[in-house]
């Protein structure tokens, strides 16, 4: 195999408290021979130290010194590895409710999200929180997995159960792929090797999924969208004239010659060239940085946004988003924020709280008059100027926001444009 | 491969470039740290690809501790006149002559903590709000846990249990008066994505990085190259070994592992099977478990 030549999938778990993602993730890193003697060792001796009768191997993911007092996860923790089919970021998150924040982090540059779910406990609140989560958060993949098989005897109906109670609740969210695997992350059944006591099972093992789901059309290859960073001027006496539109493709495929227009001026010209560290690009797409020039000396900076002139996206100051609240400071009605979208930022004002959702039915709860911590509600927002965006379901780039407290700078909310 | 589909390496590139242009574009006085290791020169590449044909518009610190290998040194001051940019040096010997850091003793001293010091008031003399480094989540426990875009209070501490949320790829660089931030484009690189992209990208590095023969002590079972900064304890010995450095920090604490490789594939074939972290020779991370953590709240790198 060529190492430079292989494709990068980001995944992320989810699930309740003690459901077992630390130490799946690192029956993954294990049985794949990706840790390092030197880390297992250490494992070993604190498991030891612990006096724990097996190797517990959350420990390799669970860094922070309170997370491994508490046994618990509390922030996401990254951990990477390749095997000759793929390269692989994990990020492993919390169960607990109070870190739920920081499992949207986790979750939000994901292409797969992997839900566990305790055998023993079936369905649990978190549970309904984090699959509607990566539902919201529009994660084209999952894979359930119903974990610790060994505490329930392998039994096949037990997972038969869990697995259509997760259908059931499932039908509602519109994830399109969803495989359902029955596990034990601590003795490693079926997570890369196949398990012995679960004749039964017919299917594939975790790590045949993740090195074989298809992810290559995860990303919008239809509508032009090149949010300018900053505007590159050499001020050199070769480069005297040069203006380059530095930035990140969001969506569509660029090519020189291409018809552009600016937003919000509207003008339009024609791409020049793309380039990168003065190497030509003949066709652009998302997620790769470049640089833009164009045939015309128009006025950009920073925040405008370069589209097809036949294919632009909203523009406006009304957005209608979904979000995920994230400050202990429950949110009102007249509210104040900072909007942060793409590399344009504005002032705006929460006008009206819609609803917020029952995470346990997902149906809304209406006439509210605030939204607190870890809920999740729609909201209309009036920003201060207008901001050129997309629906969330057609471009994960273009159809974000975060929303930052205006007085302390902290990021306290998720946004997804409807 | 289909269209329209980037490899890894050129994914990751293109992440680091994006965040680089973002610190460019949201703090005042970003600088680069520069450690003279192989993760900062390729943070210093990458860089100099995101504006080119510009130059770098922040200056690099290095933070000398005067007990850098000599190699470093020259490397660095070629580096910043071919590429055209600002160096600025903060000087850990400065802050003991002037009584803000205090030397260790001890066989085993070494001024790996005393770099705090000197970082935190460089970067407080210069007014520096965003300070990029090289680190990556791949290589220790802790790191694994930060954010690309890291908050600093005004102390320069960092509180692992209340990091700000980091989503997408929208990232909060606001922050109040005193407060900084540090930030790690190459986050998601692991060590073999760094060789093999230097490799791509035909990426100068000192020669340290390759085999070569040196004097060394072993201790602790640790590879230390001798050196005026080292004192020999009792039953020591010199011994000459062909060793090459996988990371490369102070002269008495980085460890060295004995290696014939002296070109890039045999590094990358010699990473492919190795079976210990890069760091695992850092006498600074062996001292505790969370060595790394609590260096990290404190304001180190
Ligand atoms: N018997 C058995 N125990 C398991 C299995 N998987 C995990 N456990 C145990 O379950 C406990 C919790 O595991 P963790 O991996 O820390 O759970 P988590 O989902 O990461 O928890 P949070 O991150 O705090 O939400 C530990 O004691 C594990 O050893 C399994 O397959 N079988
Ligand atoms: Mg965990």
């Amino acid at each position: 195999m060529d190492y430079q030549d292989i494709e990068l999938l980001r995944f992320t778990t989810a699930g309740s408290v003690d459901d077992g993602k630390s130490t799946l993730i690192g029956r993954l890193l294990y049985d794949s021979k990706s840790i390092f003697q030197d880390q297992l060792d250490a494992v070993e001796e604190s498991s030891k130290s612990k006096g724990f009768d097996y190797v517990d191997l959350s420990l390799l993911t669970d860094g922070l010194k309170s997370e491994r007092e508490q046994g618990i996860t509390i922030d996401v923790a990254y951990r990477y590895f390749a095997t000759p089919k793929r390269k692989f970021i994990i990020a492993d998150t919390p169960g607990h409710i109070q870190y739920t924040r920081n499992m949207v982090t986790g979750a939000s540059t994901a292409n797969l999200a992997i839900i566990l779910i305790d055998a023993r406990k079936g369905m649990l609140e978190q549970t309904h929180r984090h699959a509607f989560i990566a539902s919201l958060l529009r994660i084209p993949h999952a894979i359930v997995c119903v974990n610790k098989m060994d505490l329930v005897d392998y039994s096949e109906e037990i997972y038969n159960n869990i697995v259509s109670d997760f259908k059931a609740f499932s039908s509602k969210l519109g994830i399109n792929d969803i495989q359902f695997i029955p596990i034990s992350a601590l003795n490693g059944d079926n997570v890369v090797n196949r398990s012995e006591k679960m004749d039964w099972y017919g299917g594939s093992t975790l790590m045949y999924h993740l090195e074989t789901v298809h992810i290559s059309s995860d990303h919008n290859l239809v509508d032009c969208r090149f949010p300018i960073q900053s505007v590159i001027r050499p001020h050199t006496l070769e480069n005297q004239d040069y203006r380059g539109f530095a930035g990140r493709i969001d969506g569509g495929v660029f090519k020189p010659g291409d018809k552009v227009k600016s937003l919000p001026s509207g003008f339009v010209s024609t791409i020049k060239t793309i380039e990168l560290n003065g190497e030509q690009i003949s066709e652009a797409f998302a997620p790769m940085s470049v640089t833009m020039t164009l045939e015309d000396e128009i006025d950009n900076s920073r925040g405008d946004m370069i589209v097809r002139e036949n294919n632009v996206p909203e523009i406006g100051q009304d957005l209608e988003v979904l979000v995920t609240w994230m400050s202990t400071t429950p949110i009102h009605a007249r509210t104040k924020v900072v909007i942060k979208h793409t590399t344009n930022e504005s002032i705006g004002m929460v006008k009206e709280l819609k609803y917020k959702i029952d995470i346990n039915t997902l149906h809304r709860i209406e006439n509210i008059d605030k939204v607190e911590m870890n809920e999740i509600a729609r909201l209309s927002i009036r920003t201060a100027k207008p901001m050129f965006y997309d629906a969330y379901k057609k471009n994960r780039q273009t159809g974000s926001v975060i929303i930052i407290d205006e007085q302390t700078n902290e990021t306290i909310g998720a946004g997804m444009i409807i | 491969m289909s269209n329209y589909v980037i490899n890894h390496l050129k994914e990751l590139e293109s992440e680091a470039i994006f965040v680089i242009r973002e610190i460019a574009a949201q703090f005042e006085n970003p600088v680069l740290l520069f450690s003279g290791g192989k993760d900062s020169i390729l943070l210093t590449h990458l860089a100099k690809k995101a504006f080119f044909p510009a130059k770098i518009p922040f200056p690099l610190i290095h933070i000398d501790t005067g007990h850098n290998f000599p190699e470093t040194i020259a490397f660095r001051d070629a580096l910043v006149e071919k590429l055209g940019v600002k160096l600025i040096v903060g000087s850990v010997q400065e802050a003991i002559d002037n009584g803000r850091a205090k030397e260790e003793t001890g066989a085993d001293a070494s001024r790996n903590s005393l770099q705090i010091v000197s970082l935190l008031d460089t970067l407080e003399a210069y007014k520096v709000d965003a300070a990029m480094g090289g680190a990556r989540r791949d290589e220790e426990k802790a790191r694994a846990k930060e954010r690309f875009f890291s908050h600093r209070d005004e102390f320069g501490q960092w509180d692992p249990k209340n990091q700000r949320p980091e989503l997408w790829n929208l990232f909060n660089g606001r922050k109040n008066y005193g407060e900084h931030f540090r930030v790690f484009p190459i986050s998601n690189w692991t060590e073999m994505d760094v060789w093999e992209y230097i490799k791509l990208e035909n990426i100068d590095l000192p020669s340290l990085y390759f085999s070569h023969q040196r004097d060394c002590v072993v201790r602790d079972g640790v590879i230390l190259a001798n050196s005026e900064f080292i004192k020999l304890k009792e039953n020591e010995e010199v011994v000459n070994m062909t060793i090459r450095y996988r990371t490369c920090g102070d002269m008495p604490i980085t460890g060295a592992v004995e290696s014939e490789a002296d070109n890039l594939d045999k590094i990358i074939e010699e990473i492919a099977t190795t079976r210990t972290t890069e760091r695992g020779g850092r006498a600074d991370d062996k001292r505790a478990e969370t060595a790394m953590e609590d260096r990290k709240k404190q304001g180190y790198f």
